[in-house]
């Protein structure tokens, strides 16, 4: 497996505190990895900066085969390198229809003519109605997306970054505020995902993580602090102290 | 010359006693008598002397009288006397020398002493040495200043001798500055001149400069040979260069008569229009004559027949000028005088440039004492709070108008500009409180919508002012302590109510901070705007602290209309002059900070003044240009100059 | 393509069969083409409205639908009318100048005509030499270009400096407010090369043409309606397609676009750009039949009172925009024209003349605050009625 995804060295501060403190991170292709750590580890800005919302001040970012860099592009450029993210709030458009959502993630032309040229063909509207189908929204694909529930929001926006066929998925916190029912739905669906490219899940919910049954990293003042199986992991004393142990 | 001298000397010795001639006004005039009935300016001067060196009380009152044709002579005796008109053609004779009215006579029987204008100029400068000597200090004064509007080489003598007797500090400096001055002008030996000027190297008067720029002003000049060597040439000027174009240079020669004039298009046009014959003009058909070039060739054949003068062109204009040397002389003939000048001119407007830009760091201050001013209640709703409010101007507009009806009630107008500020700020907190709560609450976290509506508001708030004051400006008349300047010298002043508004923009500041750093209020404003839910759950209203902090910053913005209203008009749409600016200040200063609205203030103070001196006519341009550069100016600092960073700045 | 877009939104139908009816009624009764019981001036009033409502749709596709409230579309709105109104100014003083030239007793040169033209028209600001931005006036086509291109490119650089920097909500408004208020004093001086305040008069007379107002008028209207009916057109295309999806996925969350892959700024900047451009078409309709311009159309409130049409209107949805603009302008004519009857409240006479603008800011801030959705909203009230019963 080679590498998709390599951070090294990264730091970055605000108003001089260390959000992020020399991390290194590596990611394989259709490789799976949860990431843990306590409030104010830095997972989220972590994310900030893999997707360019965030410059560090130091350290690098190196992307794919060609071992592009990722600090000097924007946001939508990383995006469309095939890096998507889901927040921690899902964030659908909730004035529009469940399928225009998906319409608008799939993976065509981003540039502004062919945007306004495009009518969507026989074979988007299959793939749209596919991947519905996929995280369970086939039913809801002519309602406003803002009259879904919270799971099928959070679903919708995993299909919509699905749609985007991106190398590395980011995904924060996917299983909060979610029922049990829902949540063994979005384990299945990350797994699935995970077969045919990277995906990263930040989460802080123990039994979620185990159920990914994936190589965890655990972070701790913007820093790795171990990494491994969830029971390596656990059974470190350092990770014991900093998260478990509390 | 000798003679002034005389007489200044005379009149030094004045007060003292014993050295009185004994001849009374009228045997002087007596004496005098052909020089006096037939006076001109060249001979009546010892005369003039005489009458002013007579030590006579009366010999000041004479001249006057003299000079303002006011003395007869009695036809049948010959005297001198002050005539008045009684009546028509009837005249009251007084003795000069008593005083004593002596009888009224007909226009017939007198003859009237009519100066000239040299003769009178002559007066007036013997009076004015009486003035310089006179023992009234405000009467000296008088006379320096009467020299100083109208300086002539004969005033330079007596000046110099009435200074060492001068006892007051104040006059003799002003003397002396005034005799170098004259020495500059009128002393006949080079070397003085050019010591007088270089005493005043670095002087910032007006009057220097006025003494001096006379000396280094060049006329042109024009030789076919070579340039006169006895003439003080400034610089010879090349035609077609930057200082002097082809045409010009050639218009100079036509002027003098060196040439003929060169032929413009009107010219054509007015030849062809005078010889026009039969539809044609030198055959040539009047229709085709709306091509420049037939239109030449028209002219031409004109010329061959002697109807028109020959066509001269840029290239006759070029050839004719090779002839001729043009060159600048100074009208001061010595050489070392005039390289004095133009030294001691170049030092002084170093010097000048160096105060004025002080001047202009003043302006500067003063201005950006005003845009922050009136950003500062923006500062605390915008700012602070995140609240957008379009109608901040017309906050600042009903400050301005409070101010306005209370001098209507109070006369005074110091006790009303005092009544006046708490009271602005009462009004426009109430006013700001009643917003808030009517509309700006349920607007949290919507800005587009608060931004319209706050909108509504200003728009019907100046309608309303309209309706009420009036389309016309109403005046905010400052105390009069607060009229005149604080004069540093003659390039650098600053005028107190500007100085006050710093002091107020200061106090703002100072308020300001203590208020968000010091009070219960700042801090539970603080709490709410970073975490509303938080500082609800530790027992703070947010919603309390939300009204008054909103109404805190209008009343600033009701405290500073009353001080914009004190220099700009009061008028219902002066809101509008400050809304941008306001907004502007504190976007480039760096929201959520007030030194950041005093730096984004004195950003633009200090721009718009440097821009308007670059293109001083035009104030319009400079707002323009400011506009400009901010727009450029948040490409590289998009958060303001100070800026909060990292995630507390939100996104 | 063509038959499922109208199909897919009926809304688009009705307003062109609306447009083309009351076109085609205000024709009949006009004075130059019908039975004459609408005066010329009032001809020229519906047809200023229309361009209005035009203005009006732009500003929706910017504000309503991506979520940028520009307070700057005025300005590209007078800048059109400036680009026109200056062929139309040259042109005819090049008629007039010419034709009395010829009465002298030579023909003219050109040099000679052009600097007559030059006084003519410059001679208000105490100049007679043409200013650089005057070089085309002399060509329709090319002025006819510019009326297009100057704004937007003025469009494109601001908006390629505001968006880059990634200035949005409130700032970008005071932005594009600040821009406003620079041009119009831009445009107050003297030397801007557009006559100061005097700004550009006689727009309403075509050059060469002979037919009288009533005509022209008619002409203009008709032109003004047509232009309407391409710009809602063309405006509903656009918002029904995957543009308008992300254009309201750009107003509702614009950082969840870039992480899709969209560079938002390139499309806030195509939108900002495209409304401009119509919003100097609208203008450069506009003048001709008002008249005259000049700079203090462009000072910024007048951009402010267009977000007040659309959001009285209803913004986010295309009609509302007509509507509001037409309803609020057209009654505003109405109020401030002195046709209103005056109340008398025996102590005070409320004349409507000067109480207009109070009830109109206040309704605005009742419009905000109670009915968001403006005037448009009303029609969602009446389809669940109807689904209702």
């Amino acid at each position: 497996m080679s590498t998709l995804l390599e951070v090294s060295g990264v730091s970055v501060s605000f108003d001089g505190f260390k959000a992020i403190n020399n991390l290194s991170f590596q990611i394989a292709d259709a490789e799976l990895r949860a990431v843990i750590g306590p409030n104010g580890a830095g997972k989220t800005t972590f994310m900030d900066i893999v997707t360019g919302k965030t410059r560090p001040d130091e350290g690098r970012v190196i992307w794919g085969e060609k071992s592009v860099s990722l600090l000097r592009m924007s946001e939508a450029q990383i995006a469309r390198e095939g890096i998507g993210r889901k927040f921690q709030k899902p964030t659908v458009f909730e004035g529009q229809t469940v399928r225009e959502n998906f319409l608008m993630a799939l993976k065509k032309d981003r540039g502004v003519l062919s945007v306004l040229l495009f009518r969507p063909s026989k074979a988007d509207h299959e793939q749209v109605d596919a991947l519905a189908e996929e995280v369970g929204l086939l039913a809801e694909l002519d309602r406003l997306a803002g009259e879904l529930s919270h799971g099928q929001k959070q679903w919708l926006e995993i299909g919509m970054l699905l749609a985007q066929e991106p190398r590395l998925l980011l995904v924060d916190e996917p299983a909060a505020g979610m029922t049990p029912e829902e949540r063994e739905h979005t384990s299945k669906l990350l797994v699935q995902a995970a077969k045919t490219r990277a995906v990263v899940v930040v989460e802080h919910d123990m039994e979620f993580v185990r159920r990914l049954n994936c190589k965890v990293t655990v972070l701790h003042e913007g820093g790795v602090l171990a990494e491994g199986s969830l029971d390596h992991v656990t059974s470190n004393s350092a990770v014991i102290d900093v998260y478990l142990g509390r | 010359m000798i003679r002034i001298l005389i007489a200044c000397l005379a009149l030094m010795c004045w007060g003292q006693a014993g050295l009185a001639l004994d001849l009374t006004l009228q045997e002087i005039l007596q004496q005098n008598k052909n020089l006096v009935e037939k006076s001109s300016r060249k001979t009546i001067g010892p005369v003039i002397e005489e009458i002013a060196a007579s030590n006579l009380s009366q010999a000041q009152g004479f001249l006057e009288a003299w000079g303002n044709k006011q003395v007869w002579q009695r036809r049948s005796d010959g005297l001198f006397f002050f005539g008045t008109e009684v009546a028509k053609r009837q005249y009251k004779l007084t003795d000069p020398d008593s005083g004593e009215s002596v009888g009224e006579f007909t226009k017939k029987d007198l003859k009237q002493l009519k100066p000239n204008s040299g003769v009178r100029a002559l007066i007036a400068t013997a009076l004015v040495l009486f003035q310089l000597s006179d023992p009234d200090p405000a009467k000296r004064a008088e006379a320096l200043q009467a020299m100083e509007r109208a300086p002539t080489a004969e005033h330079l003598a007596p000046l110099r001798l009435s200074i060492d007797n001068e006892q007051d500090a104040d006059l003799k400096a002003h003397k002396s500055r005034l005799e170098r001055l004259l020495t500059i002008s009128f002393d006949p030996d080079t070397a003085t001149r050019v010591a007088a000027i270089q005493s005043f190297e670095g002087d910032l008067g007006v009057d220097v400069r006025a003494t001096l720029n006379p000396l280094v002003v060049t006329s042109m000049n024009i030789t076919s040979g070579d340039l006169p060597t006895d003439e003080n040439i400034a610089r010879v000027i090349k035609p077609g260069s930057e200082d002097l174009s082809m045409p010009a240079a050639y218009d100079l020669l036509v002027a003098r008569k060196l040439a003929p004039p060169a032929t413009s298009t009107e010219d054509i046009r007015a030849a062809l229009v005078a010889h026009i014959d039969g539809g044609q003009v030198a055959k040539i058909s009047v229709a085709q004559l709306s091509d420049p070039e037939i239109r030449r060739q028209a002219y031409d054949r004109l010329a061959e027949q002697s109807l028109v003068p020959a066509f001269i062109g840029e290239e006759d204009i070029a050839k004719k000028l090779l002839g001729y040397t043009f060159y600048e002389t100074f009208a001061e003939t010595s050489v070392v005088v005039t390289d004095a000048a133009q030294a001691a001119l170049s030092k002084i407007d170093l010097n000048v440039g160096m105060n004025q830009t002080l001047d202009l760091t003043l302006d500067a201050i003063s201005l950006a004492s005003i845009y922050f001013l009136a950003a500062i209640g923006l500062a605390i709703t915008f700012g602070v709070m995140g609240v957008i409010n379009m109608a901040h101007g017309e906050f600042i507009m009903m400050g301005a108008y409070t101010g306005y009806v209370v001098q209507q009630v109070i006369p005074n107008h110091t006790v009303s500009i005092l009544v006046a500020l708490p009271l602005a700020f009462a009004v426009t907190f109430a006013a700001g409180v009643v917003m808030e709560r009517l509309v700006i609450r349920y607007l949290y976290n919507r800005p587009l919508e608060t931004l319209l509506a706050t909108f509504g508001i200003s728009i019907a708030l100046q309608q309303l002012a309209k309706n009420i004051f009036g389309t016309q400006a109403r005046p905010l008349t400052a105390p009069g302590w607060l009229d005149g300047a604080w004069v540093m010298n003659d390039v650098v002043s600053i005028s107190f109510i500007r100085i006050a508004i710093f002091i107020l923009a200061l106090i703002f500041l100072g308020v300001f901070l203590f208020i968000i750093k010091r009070t219960r209020l700042g801090l539970e404003t603080r709490t709410v705007t970073q975490n509303p839910r938080m500082a609800a759950s530790m027992g703070i209203n947010p919603e309390r602290v939300n009204m008054l902090t909103f109404g805190l910053g209008s009343g600033i913005a009701g405290v500073a209309g009353v001080a914009i209203g004190l220099f700009a008009k009061v008028t219902s749409e002066m809101g509008n002059d400050y809304i941008v600016q306001s907004f502007m200040t504190v976007v480039v200063g760096g929201v959520g900070n007030i030194w950041g609205a005093l730096a984004g203030a004195t950003m633009i103070g200090f721009l718009q003044k440097g821009i308007e001196w670059g293109n001083p006519s035009n104030t319009l341009a400079a707002q323009t240009y400011m506009i400009i550069f901010i727009i450029i100016f948040i490409q590289f600092r998009p958060r303001g100059i100070i800026a909060l960073k990292g995630r507390a700045a939100g996104d | 393509m063509r038959t499922s877009f109208i199909a897919k939104n009926p809304s688009v139908l009705v307003f062109l069969l609306a447009l083309a009816s009351f076109t085609i009624i205000v024709t009949i009764l006009s004075e130059g083409f019908g039975i004459g019981v609408i005066s010329t001036s009032f001809i020229k009033t519906l047809g200023k409205t229309l361009c209005l409502c035009l203005i009006a749709v732009a500003m929706d596709l910017v504000w309503g639908f991506a979520g940028i409230l520009s307070l700057g579309h005025f300005a590209f709105f007078g800048l059109g009318g400036y680009m026109i109104g200056m062929w139309l100014m040259y042109e005819r003083t090049r008629l007039i100048v010419t034709e009395a030239l010829m009465q002298g007793q030579i023909p003219p040169t050109g040099s000679e005509v052009i600097d007559s033209i030059g006084s003519q028209i410059f001679g208000v600001v105490g100049s007679n030499e043409f200013p650089l931005i005057w070089t085309f006036a002399d060509s329709l086509g090319l002025q006819l270009l510019l009326v297009v291109l100057l704004p937007g490119i003025l469009a494109l650089v601001f908006g390629w400096l505001a968006f880059r920097s990634r200035v949005t909500g409130v700032y970008l408004s005071i932005l594009t407010q600040a821009m406003t208020l620079a041009l119009a004093l831009y445009l107050f001086q003297n030397d801007s090369g557009l006559r100061g305040n005097n700004g550009l008069s006689g727009l309403q007379n075509l050059p060469g043409v002979e037919a009288p107002q009533s005509i022209v008028s008619m002409w203009f209207f008709l032109a003004s309606a047509m232009a309407l009916g391409l710009g809602y057109s063309l405006a509903a295309w656009i918002v029904s397609g995957k543009l308008g999806s992300v254009l309201r996925g750009i107003r509702d969350n614009e950082t969840r676009v870039r992480f899709l892959g969209y560079s938002v700024e390139g499309f806030k900047l195509a939108i900002f750009t495209l409304t401009a451009c119509i919003a100097a078409i609208a203008g450069a309709l506009y003048y001709p039949q008002a008249g005259i311009i000049n700079p203090a159309e462009i000072v910024p409130i007048a951009s402010i009172y267009l977000a007040v049409w659309v959001a009285i209107g209803g913004r986010g949805r295309l009609y509302g925009a007509v509507i509001g603009a037409g309803f609020v302008s057209l009654i505003s004519t109405w109020f401030t024209g002195g046709q209103a009857p005056d109340i008398p409240l025996g102590f005070y006479t409320i004349r409507w003349v000067d109480w207009w603008l109070v009830l109109l800011g206040l309704s605005f801030v009742g419009v905000t605050l109670f009915a968001p959705k403006g005037i448009g909203g009303l029609f969602d009230l009446l389809k669940k009625k109807e689904g209702k019963a």
